[in-house]
């Protein structure tokens, strides 16, 4: 796609019809699978503007977080959305979970400034603005974030960005989770295996050396950059005192990792009802990801 | 039936509901409830009614709906957008006497408060928790929790830690209908639309929040506060750039000019450079070792940059001094005119030197004072007009000025608030920045939480409809913050 490819991708979404949007397929069948008839189609891809000194990158939505942060590392930077290599951005949006770093990093939801996405009339619409804070009206993209394409479907974002780490470093050990917590100050992540706890420290060299060193002195053993375990890839939302089951818990989060599917979450059924008062009013003849939910969705 | 007999009928309603002493229409009451801290001179309440309960606050909206009455939540009614104006007489619902905080829990890191505790009041009662709540407005002392909610609320410490957004977890609402409903919750990765998300910020019109799960967000174990201080206003704010540039996200980055730090220097004495075109104030923290590098790096961007001094608070004293000045700047403007309008806009931090420029520029041509004292890590303006309310016509100059200081802030890719909101204030500007159609989609949202209208109408979207004579800006704000 070319200079208009925000029209041409609002073009062949149209005005009519089930359609989709497909992207890396990484999280296809998060929220329900869509319906049969669906017409699936590709947003544009490519970084339009990045400038480090704004911290803010204007991206489509097609394009893969690895490229995206392939650009973006050149100046240090990086944004808060986790995936696979093709994930894609507006992907990694529509699903809108947190990853294990959101104790450092926030919540994708604070990362979507702007999005111009086209509506179940086929018309390009604008939500949120270019600036690192916004009170503008309504905040629609809060409402886009993890709305699984069932609102709009999301052509191009600006995004804030935030600087790298100097330092990361994995560190294994047996304290227990309550007791690991409050050892260091502000972990990126903090996992449990029912075991052990895998903490991930961020910062400046110096300072995460430091902290590294308090840890060792309580018997942790450093494990090198990358997560030591395998987070296994469906979401439950843990309690105190569940089976673990061989998964593994986000601490901070408190989300359970798992092998096997979750079961529905509850929502009540006002939160619901609202929440479907919000899709028929954004998509009354139900055409943009028919068969998705997001309160089917984990969490 | 007309207006006044259902006036009464809804006023006895609302007294067997909820109890007499909890339901005001003297007019004492009425006057009191009738504005903000905006400029505007606000409309009639109907009714005032002071809820202690959730069950209260759905009896008030219940009554209003029975007699198609429309209802606006206030806090502390410290607003600067004319947010809790109240327009079309309807019932005004108080949440200040729901003040309690229910639950404090360390481990899971939330606190559930009532929607009337006072910003400051909640800080208060973290200190020494190890602990506290990161939204910092500039009216804290009064502003309520509620009323951050209601309106996003930001505040200097807001550039690294996140707007109020970002700290609320969970809302138990009441919604138009009257219907209660929970938001969120305290793990904050509820699935679902963020419908949480967008109350926050929808300025009382998406319903009442009645209890409200806050993040407790861990202090930081070194703080650091510099004051730096230039002879140009462009090279304080090229040097703001230059340190987001450097991957530098410090906690706080405030810039004052001159004429503010002459005005604030006097009220206050806090050892401000009265002699320098501007100033900033910049506070990093977080791991001692990491302060220190960001420190020096600071220090080092700043002189390369043209500051002429830049002076790091050696003690608590010395650095509670400093944010001192800042924060007694609205207080300050008191003593040399009686009158001030002040401006909200955001603007991308890299075009803070042309559009400082450009402010400069229109106050000059309106042969207006004005002063600058603002957010400029996030690029949060805060153009302050003061005046003398008696000269003839100086309040046409005055509107006529923030007009072009709005538009010149859209025009450098900037938005129309950061922090007060759009109110009353701001909806006529908002088909500058959106189109016919991006404003429908807004309509949305509000039609799928508020149907009939009726939580506080006329504002945040443009509409056909007047607030009465509330889109005249014909009085003074009797005091404001940033």
């Amino acid at each position: 796609m070319g200079m208009n490819d925000l029209e041409d991708f609002r073009e062949s979404v149209g005005e009519s019809g089930p359609v989709a949007v497909v992207g890396g397929r990484t999280h296809w069948t998060v929220g329900g699978n869509p319906t049969d008839d669906t017409r699936l189609v590709s947003a544009p891809v490519g970084i339009d503007s990045f400038d480090p000194s704004e911290m803010t990158v204007s991206v489509k939505a097609g394009t893969t977080l690895k490229d995206l942060n392939e650009e973006l590392s050149r100046y240090r930077q990086e944004v808060c959305l986790e995936g696979s290599s093709e994930t894609t951005v507006g992907g990694a949006l529509m699903i809108g979970t947190d990853g294990i770093r959101r104790n450092l990093i926030g919540s994708v939801r604070e990362t979507l400034l702007q999005a111009e996405y086209v509506d179940a009339k086929g018309k390009l619409i604008k939500a949120g603005g270019p600036t690192v804070k916004n009170v503008t009206g309504y905040d629609l993209c809060r409402l886009l974030v993890g709305s699984l394409g069932t609102l709009g479907l999301v052509g191009r974002v600006i995004l804030r960005t935030r600087p790298q780490s100097e330092k990361s470093v994995w560190l294994q050990g047996g304290l227990q989770p309550e007791e690991a917590r409050h050892v260091c100050f502000q972990p990126s992540s903090l996992l449990w295996n029912g075991k052990e706890t895998f903490i991930q420290l961020e910062g400046y060299g110096i300072d995460v050396d430091s902290e590294v060193l308090k840890l060792k002195n309580l018997g942790y053993e450093e494990m090198g950059t990358k997560c030591p375990i395998s987070i296994p890839r469906f979401r439950h939302k843990f309690v105190n005192g569940m089976c673990l089951d061989g998964g593994i818990v986000d601490v901070y989060s408190s989300i359970l990792y798992k092998s096997t599917e979750a079961a529905e979450p509850q929502h009540s059924n006002e939160v619901v009802r609202l929440g479907n008062k919000v899709r028929t009013m954004f998509d009354p003849s139900g055409r943009l990801n028919p068969g998705r939910d997001p309160y089917r969705a984990g969490p | 039936m007309n207006r006044s007999r259902q006036g009464d009928q809804l006023f006895r309603e609302l007294c067997r509901d909820i109890g007499a002493d909890r339901v005001h229409r003297d007019g004492a009451s009425q006057l009191l409830y009738s504005r903000d801290g905006s400029a505007f001179p606000g409309g009639i309440p109907g009714v005032v009614c002071f809820p202690e309960t959730t069950q209260h606050v759905v009896d008030c909206i219940k009554a209003a709906n029975r007699h198609d009455r429309s209802f606006v939540p206030r806090g502390a009614g410290t607003g600067l957008a004319g947010g809790a104006v109240p327009c079309d007489a309807p019932l005004v619902i108080s949440t200040t006497k729901m003040n309690s905080i229910l639950e404090v829990n360390y481990e899971k890191r939330f606190a559930w408060v009532e929607p009337g505790v006072v910003n400051l009041d909640l800080t208060k009662s973290l200190t020494g928790t190890g602990f506290h709540f990161a939204p910092d407005p500039s009216s804290q002392q009064s502003c309520t929790i509620g009323g951050n909610v209601a309106n996003n609320s930001g505040g200097p410490h807001c550039l690294a830690y996140g707007v109020t957004n970002a700290h609320i977890l969970a809302i138990e609402v009441v919604l138009p209908d009257g219907t209660l409903v929970e938001l969120g919750d305290v793990d904050g990765h509820a699935s679902g639309y963020d419908l949480r998300g967008v109350f926050v910020g929808g300025e009382g019109t998406l319903g009442i929040a009645t209890r409200i799960a806050v993040k407790l967000t861990p202090d930081p174990p070194e703080i650091c506060t510099l004051l730096l201080d230039f002879m140009d206003v462009a090279d304080a704010a090229k040097t703001v750039s230059a340190i987001i540039a450097s991957g530098i996200v410090p906690a706080a980055i405030e810039m004052m000019d001159k004429r503010i730090v002459n005005v604030v220097e006097e009220f206050v004495k806090v050892g401000y450079p009265t002699d320098a075109a501007a100033v900033l104030i910049i506070e990093v923290d977080g791991l001692p070792k990491g302060v220190k590098i960001e420190v020096e790096r600071i220090q080092s961007i700043s002189l390369e940059h043209g500051a002429r001094s830049v002076r790091v608070a050696s003690s608590d004293e010395e650095r509670e001094q400093i944010w001192k000045g800042r924060k007694s700047a609205f207080g300050a403007v008191a003593q040399i005119q009686p009158g001030y309008y002040l401006h909200d806009t955001v603007i991308p931090r890299t075009k803070l030197v042309e559009v400082l420029e450009a402010v400069y520029e229109i106050a000059n041509r309106y042969e207006l004072i004005v002063m600058n004292v603002f957010h400029a890590g996030d690029g949060n303006l805060h153009p302050l007009l003061v005046f003398d309310p008696q000269v003839p016509g100086i309040m046409e100059r005055v509107l006529a000025a923030g007009e072009e200081i709005v538009q010149v802030s859209l025009d450098a890719g900037g938005v129309l608030s950061g922090e007060h909101g759009i109110g009353l204030e701001k909806k006529r500007f908002m088909e500058k920045l959106f189109s016919e159609e991006d404003l429908a989609a807004q309509k949305l949202l509000k039609d799928a939480f508020d149907p009939d209208g009726r939580a506080n109408p006329f504002k945040v979207l443009p509409s056909g409809a007047s607030c009465g004579e509330v889109n005249h800006l014909n009085q003074l704000p009797d005091g404001a913050w940033v």
